[in-house]
């Protein structure tokens, strides 16, 4: 049997590899470029659906704590394939101030590019990346579906990067 | 229901500075990160009482804050609410009224629970305005980031991640697992 290619789940980029560029709506009438937080960390945070109950414990988790990234001065981004009305309706009715980027056109391209798609089901993986300021991953992870992996191990690798730009 | 190593443990020890009942050199401690908005956290509240119960000077049970303010509009509001009460001495008076009224805790609800539980209400309202207490809630809440609690309820049993059902026999099965009767 030939396996379908396009159910074969690219391998999650890993700490060290160049975090690939994109552009990307975050509402109806806003995008988002990576390139536009150089000197800054991101955290990007790849999750399967808007409404979903663990992906909305998630967001809400690291919405709590936005404070925290600021201080450790990182951006957070959420990433999944719904479009850009479903964000805004999802964001008003949860309270969500991280900004919501829709991977909706072509269908899920930069999560194909972190190796974070799951072609199987149209829908990103629970995925988590660190990058630094020069655009290099420093840290990714990789949760079940159905497992909200918390903040821990990102706030772990923004202090990481932290100590490495200090020092 | 083992308990979970790989798991973040406990980042925060259990010290002084925690809302604990059960004796200090209890065998099994169980700390709980919960929301008193939260209804698997009210699911879980009388499941709590009755494993103290239960288990008695056995067992040391602390709570700390972890509001998701996200989902819960009252959820920070409460937990400053216990501490406010705490602060009067009547922290666990407070957590039990707020988690047998999770559905009515706009701030009206709250002074009248405060006046129930019979803190000074005067006190009570110039700590919970000028939120006097929202540094602690907040220190609680990132303590359990650290220790990876991504949702609430979340337990930690002797300083592990109890990843089991928040059921009596499964919780009941964990603690006394933990520290087996002599």
């Amino acid at each position: 049997m030939t396996p379908d290619v396009n159910n074969v789940a690219a391998p999650l980029l890993s700490a060290g590899a160049t975090a690939p560029p994109f552009t990307l709506s975050a509402g109806p009438d806003k995008s988002i470029s990576l390139k536009q937080f150089r000197g800054r960390a991101v955290v990007l945070v790849f999750y399967p659906a808007d409404w979903s109950p663990v992906c909305g414990d998630q967001l809400a988790l690291y919405n709590e704590i936005l404070p925290d990234f600021a201080e450790l001065d990182a951006q957070v981004l959420g990433i999944s394939v719904d479009g850009p009305w479903c964000h805004r309706a999802y964001a008003e009715a949860r309270r969500l101030r991280i900004p919501l980027l829709s991977d909706f056109e072509p269908k899920g391209a930069v999560a194909r590019s972190y190796g974070a798609y799951e072609a199987a089901g149209g829908i990103c993986r629970r995925a988590l990346f660190v990058i630094d300021g020069d655009g290099i991953i420093r840290w990714s992870y990789l949760s079940p579906f159905d497992v909200n992996p918390g903040a821990d191990g990102i706030l772990a690798a923004l202090e990481n990067l932290q100590g490495r730009t200090v020092s | 229901m083992k308990l979970d190593q790989h798991a973040p443990p406990l980042a925060v020890p259990v010290s002084e500075k925690d809302h604990a009942q059960g004796p200090a050199d209890a065998p099994i401690v169980l700390v709980e990160y919960g929301d008193y908005e939260c209804p698997y956290c009210g699911r879980a509240y009388p499941v709590v009482k009755e494993l103290q119960r239960r288990l008695g000077d056995r067992l040391r049970f602390v709570f700390r804050n972890f509001p998701l303010n996200t989902l819960h509009e009252h959820a920070g509001v409460a937990a400053q609410a216990a501490e406010a009460a705490a602060s009067q001495g009547k922290f666990w008076e407070m957590h039990d009224i707020l988690y047998e009224h999770q559905d009515e805790l706009a701030n009206t609800d709250i002074v009248q629970y405060a006046l129930k539980v019979g803190v000074e209400i005067y006190q009570f309202e110039a700590d919970l305005s000028g939120e006097k207490y929202a540094k602690r809630v907040r220190d609680d809440f990132r303590g359990g980031v650290r220790s990876g609690v991504n949702g609430t309820p979340t337990f930690f049993i002797n300083g592990l991640r109890y990843n089991g059902e928040h059921t009596l026999d499964a919780m009941l099965a964990a603690l006394e697992n933990a520290a087996p009767r002599k």
